[in-house]
């Protein structure tokens, strides 16, 4: 009775949802085997999965590619990337029809972000910022006003950021300092932010400060401001990579603010970002394993055409090992990375994999992308071939929306909570 | 007040799942052919074709009532009619063949073409063929002018312009050849082959690659059409091109001069 119960439930869910994947309905313990419902390797795409990849893989390659170099250079996203971004439909990825958006699945926003990565790791963070924190945040905690107002900007042609980090809050991110005072029916926001991508070319921010600090983190809101508001760039950024992104201290001074542009309700900015953070790690990964993969695919070609000793280095043992084990590095971060992604669209909990997906992609991209530039020696250290590029863009990996630190701390949490 | 209604044009762009332009070609052991078991999509100049029609439509606006795409092969050549549906198709037809069958020749292709074209005559016919001046694959070249011939209609190949005058029913098409380039007038209905500099072809948005799951596409077997796609070419044997020698260096024009006539160019 229970057994064609729970066949003819996950047949319902196989037609509900993208009909190559069925879903696994236990998370835990191991799935009740049923010969209705096969189960698939971890790298299973649906069709428009695949085609998103494809049509992603050769716009970054056209379009983006022939541009990395000077964006990098002289440290600016070109605003025609941006357009192209948002004319490919890639900035509302999984925003709704109605919106605007593509209405597609939280997968395909992981793919883009690796797409773009393996290109250019800087257009691909602006895209995963604009998606997986801004236009998840209006989709999931916003009113049916305040979506249908500001998604469709946001998919069409308005560049979002997310304020949360300031000079004195990074890790510690509830301990910040902005206030919000309310006037009226506005607010009246002070302080400041730093380390906020996207800022130079943002027009819509979610802001998060402290209406009530009696409260201590219980008294964080989140606010979304425009640009004309008020909002002043104080300082941007001269970084070691990902360059082209902008990171910018951002002042309020005496910022005025609708009551109506609150998201979520008032005190209810710690759960938000909270929450939203753990999807985003996701969208990291996927930013470091594009990242690691793009260094990958430029270095090991050179490897197989370089001859030294009358053979191409590539096929000597020490560099083929080497190449293998980076390949190893790549499937398993490719694998953390993706299922992270499945469970979070099958509704079941994530935040462990998510963490564990950020934290080793980053590493991977480190290791793999310092390789590369070995691998292709001293051509690899110039800057004209892009190699060294990945390297820089790597390190933040390991830093910003949540420091390798703090996830691996998560992740002992989740362990200790089961074995002790 | 016109005599008749202004007619509407039904465009037919056939298209094929080939190997794709950035792959390194390696002949198998058998020497049969080429290892296929690499990356496949839809042929460039197909591409072309489609991005073509999508561009007639933008240009004529409403006159242009349907853009259907065909392909014939392999279970797997639904992907290509899908790339075709988010570029800009309406509807899409697959003449599947067995995932054993042969890869079919160009004369098979342009008589299951002609029996599609038909069959479409209850619907309202078909006024325009656009499809890839060759296949990057088989660099054949055949398919569009074979058709052309067994329908009996004009055919206007190595296409780099096209201009449709829909109430004239006809069309002006810049073609690329040897000397430069040619402009003919031809009378609808018409094939249209692809040439290189006809357009860029648009990526496929993420928006329509969504859309592109919700259009139809009817599945048809070589029976449904009375067509047999059986080969009537043997591939004797397929070699990959001998390496290149060395060249040698000369000292002066004279020997240069000497040396071309040894290897027979008499024209110096």
């Amino acid at each position: 009775m229970l057994r064609t119960t729970i066949r003819s439930l996950s047949r319902n869910a196989l037609l509900k949802s993208r009909p190559a994947l069925p879903s696994r309905l236990l998370s835990s313990t191991r799935p009740i085997l049923s010969d209705s419902a096969p189960l698939n390797s971890l790298d299973v795409y649906t069709e428009e999965e695949t085609m998103l990849r494809d049509a992603v893989q050769r716009f970054a390659t056209d379009v983006v590619g022939p541009k990395v170099r000077e964006m990098d250079e002289n440290e600016q996203m070109d605003p025609e990337i941006i357009k192209g971004l948002f004319e490919q439909g890639l900035m509302g990825i999984e925003t709704s029809a109605d919106h605007g958006g593509a209405e597609s699945s939280f997968t395909s926003a992981i793919i883009v972000i690796e797409e773009l990565a393996k290109i250019d790791p800087s257009v691909s963070v602006l895209c995963d910022v604009h998606n997986t924190l801004v236009n998840t945040i209006f989709r999931k905690y916003g009113t049916k006003e305040q979506q249908d107002k500001w998604l469709p900007q946001l998919a069409g042609s308005k560049l979002g950021s997310f304020c949360l980090s300031e000079p004195a809050s990074g890790s510690d991110a509830f301990a910040l300092q902005t206030r919000a005072k309310k006037d009226g029916d506005s607010w009246i926001i002070n302080g400041s932010k730093m380390w906020i991508t996207n800022s130079y070319e943002a027009e819509i921010f979610l802001i998060f400060a402290n209406i009530d600090p009696s409260k201590g983190y219980k008294g964080i809101t989140c606010f979304v401001a425009t640009k004309d508001m008020g909002i002043q760039i104080a300082k941007k950024e001269q970084k070691l990579g990902i360059r082209a992104s902008s990171t910018c201290t951002l002042n309020f001074d005496d910022l005025k603010v609708p009551a109506e542009n609150i998201i979520g309700g008032e005190g209810k900015g710690y759960k938000i970002a909270i929450e939203i953070l753990n999807e985003g790690r996701i969208g990291i990964a996927a930013q470091m394993l594009g990242l690691a993969q793009g260094a990958f695919d430029k270095a090991v070609p050179y490897t197989y055409s370089r001859q030294q000793f009358g053979q191409p280095v590539g096929t000597f043992q020490g560099m083929a090992f080497q190449i293998a084990q980076a390949a190893v590095d790549l499937e398993s971060a490719r694998l953390l990375t993706y299922n992270a992604a499945r469970r979070k669209e099958e509704g079941k909990s994530f935040t462990k994999e998510a963490a564990m997906a950020k934290y080793w992609s980053s590493v991977v991209a480190q290791r793999v992308s310092g390789q590369a530039i070995e691998w292709a020696g001293g051509v690899g250290f110039t800057r004209e071939t892009g190699i060294e590029k990945y390297w820089r863009d790597s390190k933040i990996g390991a830093i910003y929306e949540g420091t390798s630190n703090i996830q691996l701390q998560t992740i002992a949490k989740f362990v200790q909570k089961q074995y002790s | 007040m016109r005599a008749s209604a202004v007619r509407l044009l039904n465009i037919l762009v056939p298209v094929k799942r080939s190997v794709d332009y950035a792959v390194k070609i390696r002949v198998n052991p058998q020497q049969t052919g080429v290892d296929l078991n690499v990356k496949h999509s839809m042929n460039p100049f197909d591409e072309i074709a489609v991005e073509e029609a999508t561009l007639l439509r933008k240009r004529l606006g409403d006159a242009v009532k349907s853009i259907k795409a065909v392909t014939i092969g392999p279970p797997k050549s639904a992907e290509t009619l899908r790339t075709a549906l988010a570029m800009g198709a309406d509807s899409a037809i697959h003449v599947e063949l067995p995932e054993s069958a042969p890869a079919p020749e160009p004369l098979g292709v342009a008589q299951a073409l002609r029996a599609i074209i038909r069959r479409e005559q209850d619907s309202g016919g078909v006024d325009i063929v656009i499809m890839g001046k060759q296949a990057i694959d088989d660099d054949a070249g055949q398919t569009g002018q074979m058709l052309a011939g067994l329908l009996d209609w004009g055919q206007a190949t190595f296409a780099s312009k096209v201009d449709v005058d829909v109430d004239a029913k006809t069309a002006t098409v810049m073609r690329e050849i040897d000397g430069g380039s040619e402009e003919i007038r031809c009378r609808l209905p018409l094939v249209i082959t692809t040439d290189l500099r006809l357009n860029v072809p648009r990526y496929a948005s993420l928006p329509a690659i969504m859309k592109a799951k919700k259009k139809p596409i009817e599945k048809l077997t070589a029976a449904d059409l009375g067509v047999d796609f059986s080969p009537r070419l043997e591939t004797l044997k397929v070699t990959e091109p001998p390496t290149r020698v060395g060249g040698g260096k000369v000292e002066s024009v004279d020997e240069l001069v000497a040396k071309l006539k040894e290897a027979g160019f008499t024209a110096v």
